[in-house]
């Protein structure tokens, strides 16, 4: 089943247009990454998705679970299970993480029709997840993301979303600033996270990440749009050639 | 700043009603006679009636000020009612019974029924509507540890020597233009005696109600904590809604001897004002402790949302060695709402302390100022004094200005300063989006979150009540 089906997407930020005309398609299962330049437009891919409003969809369409996503609230984007793993997570001060999660949670969960958790129940799980991603629990104390290390705050993201079990995870370079440890407990979390009703997108620079989350498919977007789809072994190529290639093809297309 | 953040929408004042009660109701305007009348009323002994007339005549020399960062138009001071009360049966109600009922019922609409408060909450309150005291509670338990707390009027008969010794000990009858109006013309308010080495055991509190129209309400709070004494006082206050504006100009006084610790919390709620600008309270009140004895503390923590022109500086002047003052302050504005607000700290005694934390939001056009002054006298070895002031801006058409203003006479002190303005980022916002809160829940969870300082010096059930007031006063402020 189409988890996510994105057609012909335009999107421009002020006059400048960044998205140009992209495809995708992922089902339920699978993870796809994608990978590309520096200002290509991977995040603003993401951030599309996710409902950002400072972004303008001029053209086509997504469609996200059978419905149209575009017409969607943020929030409400949020809690039909769409998670987005920032690329700079944003501090709140003053503002406990573990408030935070639980309040998001329980959106989420009333979204869906589940009794609310409370704190202790609401500890309990959240301890789980802290374990499996060792991290230190008096993360949960502090305020959201405020004082954490660059690598901290990465963790804080997937910790955030094994708490909230999305449906569709999109992962804005997660593993940029992580150091090597770092990099396999994440990649744990996010395995665990893999499921046949989940799809999970992944942003990323580096190969090394996706020897650790193996995708099903690499993409490469180019200019605002997916110029090449392969498997693994296009990561492999990139790695070694570089995206000079492709961006000459995108440039005939 | 995209639209969402910009667009402001009514902010709904729930305490907006009107009561329809009979009430002994002064003439328009100020004179010696309406002085006299007032103090009449009350039955005062003659010194409270001299100390008003010196207040009144000291008030004619002076001028309203105008250095506040605030904007209103000239205020006429002849056509203000400076007397109302509810006519009640008897005079003076001796019990609960004897209130007016639809007076009771006014204070039961703003969720804090008098009855009930006695027998289920422990708090101990003092009503006051327009400017009567209406009921006390909770006098009899306190009375067994020798507390006196009661209407002002009260005390006036009951503890002149209390109120001769103390009234106007910290704020002078010339001390500036609003606290000599007050001292002239105050109807009521509350009065508070902790004795020597007594830990007051509930929180005591204050209700402060403007019912009649054109009315100021001049209302004057004492409270004098004794050697070794501990008290927690609670102050609240509401207003109907109303187009024209309404004076309030009240005066607290504390006092605290050796080793007393006084800490006094206030959530104002005055009527801010429509979106427009139109009406609200003129909130122009002086607050002052003295930490007059050694190791004394006066911590005030206010949460201030309401009404149209906030004009105020609770201070501590520490006398004492060793003596502690502390100024934890939220002030909100919202649509056309003005706060010129701070504290003063005047460091007197050796090894005294302060700490300032101030938080300033500003949402739709409001306008707000912290203005703060640090004084640190010559004889101030070892002083110390911590400041921070932190401002937040929904909206790009508000605005926060800070006025820290320092004095120090002695070398051996030490001060930290520290300041930050931010704006509500559209980034906090999407990220909470993002992880499934509505905009609104988005913007009151980063507000309290900015909030949580002072929050948490507040009494536990008033901490929740603010944070809710705190959602009421920026509803709407993203859309
Ligand atoms: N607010 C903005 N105003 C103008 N241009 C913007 C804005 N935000 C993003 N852009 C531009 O959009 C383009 C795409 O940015 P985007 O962040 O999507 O790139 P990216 O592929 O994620 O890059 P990176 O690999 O560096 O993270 C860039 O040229 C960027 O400068
Ligand atoms: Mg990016």
């Amino acid at each position: 089943m189409n988890l996510l089906e994105i057609k012909n997407l335009h999107a421009k930020i002020g006059n400048e247009e960044i998205l140009k005309g992209l495809n995708l398609t992922v089902r339920a299962g699978e993870v796809h990454a994608i990978m590309g330049p520096n200002g290509s437009g991977k995040s603003t891919l993401a951030h599309v998705l996710a409902g950002r409003e400072n972004y303008q969809v001029t053209s086509g369409e997504v469609i996200y679970q059978g419905k149209n996503l575009l017409e969607m609230a943020p929030e409400m984007r949020a809690r039909e299970g769409i998670f987005l793993a920032f690329q700079y997570p944003v501090e709140i001060p003053g503002v406990g993480n573990s408030y935070f999660l639980r309040t998001a949670l329980n959106e989420i969960r009333k979204h869906r029709g589940l009794e609310e958790l409370d704190a202790l129940e609401f500890l309990g799980l959240a301890r789980q997840q802290m374990k499996l991603l060792e991290m230190d629990e008096s993360l949960l104390n502090r305020a959201v993301n405020e004082g954490f290390s660059g690598g901290e705050k990465k963790r804080n993201e997937i910790f955030q979303m094994s708490v909230l079990e999305p449906r569709l995870a999109l992962l804005d370079e997660t593993d940029s600033g992580l150091d090597i440890d770092a990099l396999r407990i994440v990649s744990k979390g996010v395995n665990a996270l893999r499921a046949p009703d989940r799809a999970i997108i992944l942003v990323t620079h580096y190969q090394r990440l996706l020897d650790y989350i193996v995708p099903d498919f690499v993409h490469v977007l180019a200019d605002g749009q997916i110029v090449k789809s392969g498997d693994k072994s296009l990561a492999f190529k990139l790695e070694e050639q570089g995206y000079a290639w492709l961006e000459k093809d995108a440039a005939n297309l | 700043m995209t639209a969402s953040i910009e667009s402001l929408a009514t902010q709904d004042y729930k305490y907006g009603f009107v009561t329809d009660v009979e009430s002994d109701v002064a003439p328009y305007g100020l004179n010696e006679d309406i002085v006299r009348l007032i103090s009449s009323k009350k039955n005062e002994p003659a010194f409270m009636l001299e100390w008003r007339l010196k207040a009144y005549r000291h008030w004619l020399t002076l001028t309203e000020p105008t250095w506040p960062n605030v904007h209103y138009p000239k205020i006429d001071y002849q056509d203000i009612i400076y007397y109302s009360a509810p006519k009640a049966k008897q005079p003076g109600p001796k019990s609960l019974s004897e209130v007016d009922p639809e007076v009771l019922a006014t204070f039961n609409k703003l969720g804090i029924s008098l009855q009930e408060q006695e027998r289920l909450t422990g708090v101990a309150i003092d009503a006051v509507f327009d400017s009567v005291s209406v009921a006390t509670t909770f006098k009899a338990k306190l009375g067994e540890l020798g507390i006196i707390f009661c209407s002002f009027s009260e005390a006036v008969l009951n503890h002149p020597e209390l109120v001769k010794k103390y009234l106007g000990s910290v704020v002078p009858v010339g001390d500036n233009f609003f606290a000599a109006l007050n001292s002239a013309v105050f109807s009521d308010g509350s009065f508070c005696y902790i004795p020597k080495g007594v830990r007051c055991p509930m929180e005591l509190s204050t209700y402060f109600r403007i019912n009649a129209m054109n009315t100021g309400q001049f209302e004057r709070t004492l409270i004098i904590a004794d050697e070794g004494s501990y008290v927690s006082y609670l102050e609240g206050c509401t207003a109907p809604m109303r187009d024209t504006n309404q004076l309030h100009a009240a005066v607290v006084e504390l006092v605290a001897l050796d080793n007393a610790q006084i800490k006094y919390s206030t959530v104002q709620n005055w009527y801010p004002g429509d979106k427009e600008g139109k009406g609200g309270i003129y909130n122009f009140v002086t607050k002052r402790g003295k930490c007059a004895g050694i190791n004394s503390k006066i911590s005030w923590t206010q949460v201030e949302t309401g009404s149209a022109i906030t004009w105020k500086y609770p201070s501590c002047i520490l006398l004492g060695d060793n003596s502690v003052g502390e100024f934890y302050s939220v002030a909100v504005v919202n649509n056309y709402q003005q706060a010129d607000t701070g504290t003063k700290m005047i460091h007197i005694g050796k090894n005294t302390r302060s700490t300032i934390v101030s938080k300033g939001i500003s949402a739709g056009r409001g306008q707000n100022t912290y203005r703060g002054m640090v004084k640190i006298q010559k004889g101030a070895t070892g002083a110390r004094n911590y400041s921070q002031c932190d401002s937040l801006l929904l909206g790009d058409k508000c605005g926060a200005h800070t006025f820290p203003y320092v004095e120090v006479k002695n070398s051996s002190s030490q001060m930290e300063h520290e300041a930050s303005t931010s704006k509500i980022g559209e980034d906090q916002l999407f990220y909470c989006q993002q992880r499934g809160l509505a905009a609104e829940d988005a913007v009151s969870l980063i507000v309290n979150g900015f909030c949580k300082q002072v929050f948490r010096e507040l009494p536990m059930e008033f901490a929740v009540e603010a944070q809710k007031l705190l959602n009421v006063s920026l509803e709407g402020s993203v859309g």
